[in-house]
């Protein structure tokens, strides 16, 4: 009974002293400033095209992933947390997957009648 | 962060420590704080809902035959008569992130039982989300005078008014929440509530700091949506 007292609640027994460094969190956010500067600037600069899709993918996935592993301390949490909320992002994944396949099937069908006139 | 040491039991990190975690017939994340292992899993069923609103946004999106509003044309500011573009939304980001990292340290001197900083770091928070909040109304605003409706708009596509009313109203709906819960805590740690070990929220357990990295989580989470937001609604 003593031991799942303290499996339940075990900020309640121990002082908890486990803190990280300021330094780090100063960094990540730093890190978040520049990378902002940054994605807004490739709206600044007008980049057109891929170059601009995979520099705003690059620094938001940057961006999240450094929010999420520091600031949400993912990054110091047992994998059994991380996993079970990581694994289901790929559920995500599978339907920007068929939605992407629905909306191409959409364009053209709006095309072919609207547009085109139909057969 | 949860404990690493618990007494009783030897945790093994890595997958390993996943495996016998989740094997062991007791509480599968060990040393995690309840209220914190709800926190997450709120946020993950929060993630799926703004996960649909942003596919949805792509299907509309990729679908219309009408083209896409130009957003950095459409969220520019005037600027000494010189259009700026997203330019507020760049504020917007910026204080975002700043209350974020506010946030952060906040939870950090709460754990090391800071209470007057802790304190000062929440009320910062909650004022850089209002912030957020009031320049959020600020541009609402102006592009309902410029003529964009859920229905249509001047500048193009018809679904561009309804995916930004719909993601950045339940996006803003979020800060809004938490501002009001950052002031709430904002008493409570001043207050000392956590010092007279006072009963916490919808709980008879006692109150701790755990909360604050709990308020933290949702408040990260909040400028998270925002990263994604910021890249598909108007950079893209």
């Amino acid at each position: 009974m003593e031991e799942t007292n303290k499996m339940e609640e075990p900020n309640k027994q121990e002082e908890q002293t486990s803190t990280q460094k300021i330094g780090i969190y100063l960094w990540i956010w730093g890190l978040l400033f520049v990378l902002s500067f940054f994605s807004y600037m490739v709206d600044w600069y007008q980049f057109q095209g891929m170059l601009r899709w995979s520099l705003i993918l690059f620094f938001m996935f940057l961006k999240a992933g450094l929010i999420m592993a520091f600031f949400m301390h993912l990054f110091w949490e047992r994998y059994a947390l991380v996993n079970v909320l990581l694994w289901p992002m790929t559920a995500i994944a599978c339907f920007i997957f068929l939605m992407n396949a629905e909306f191409q099937y959409t364009l053209f069908s709006r095309f072919f009648y609207f547009v085109v006139g139909g057969a | 962060m949860s404990e690493q040491k618990i007494d009783g039991f030897e945790l093994k990190p890595g997958f390993k420590g996943m495996a016998s975690d989740t094997g062991s017939d007791q509480t599968m994340f060990k040393g995690v704080h309840w209220g914190k292992a709800m926190m997450w899993i709120f946020l993950l069923s929060d993630t799926f809902v703004f996960s649909c609103f942003l596919i949805s946004y792509m299907k509309g999106r990729g679908s219309t035959i009408v083209d896409w509003p130009n957003t950095s044309e459409v969220f520019s500011l005037y600027v000494g008569g010189v259009p700026v573009p997203l330019l507020l939304i760049a504020i917007m980001t910026f204080v975002l992130i700043t209350s974020s990292g506010t946030m952060a340290l906040a939870v950090k001197y709460g754990y090391e039982k800071n209470r007057k900083m802790c304190g000062w770091l929440i009320l910062a928070t909650a004022l850089g989300g209002l912030t957020f909040v009031g320049m959020q109304v600020f541009e609402w605003s102006k592009l309902i005078h410029e003529g964009v409706r859920p229905w249509g708009n001047p500048f193009g596509a018809a679904q561009f008014g309804s995916f930004f009313f719909m993601i950045t109203g339940f996006h803003g709906f979020h800060v809004s929440i938490g501002v009001i819960f950052l002031f709430i805590y904002t008493y409570k740690v001043f207050a000392g509530h956590y010092e007279s070990k006072k009963r916490g929220w919808f709980t008879k357990m006692k109150g701790d700091y755990v909360e604050i990295e709990i308020l933290g989580l949702y408040w990260h989470f909040v400028d998270l949506v925002w990263v994604f937001i910021f890249a598909f609604f108007y950079l893209w």
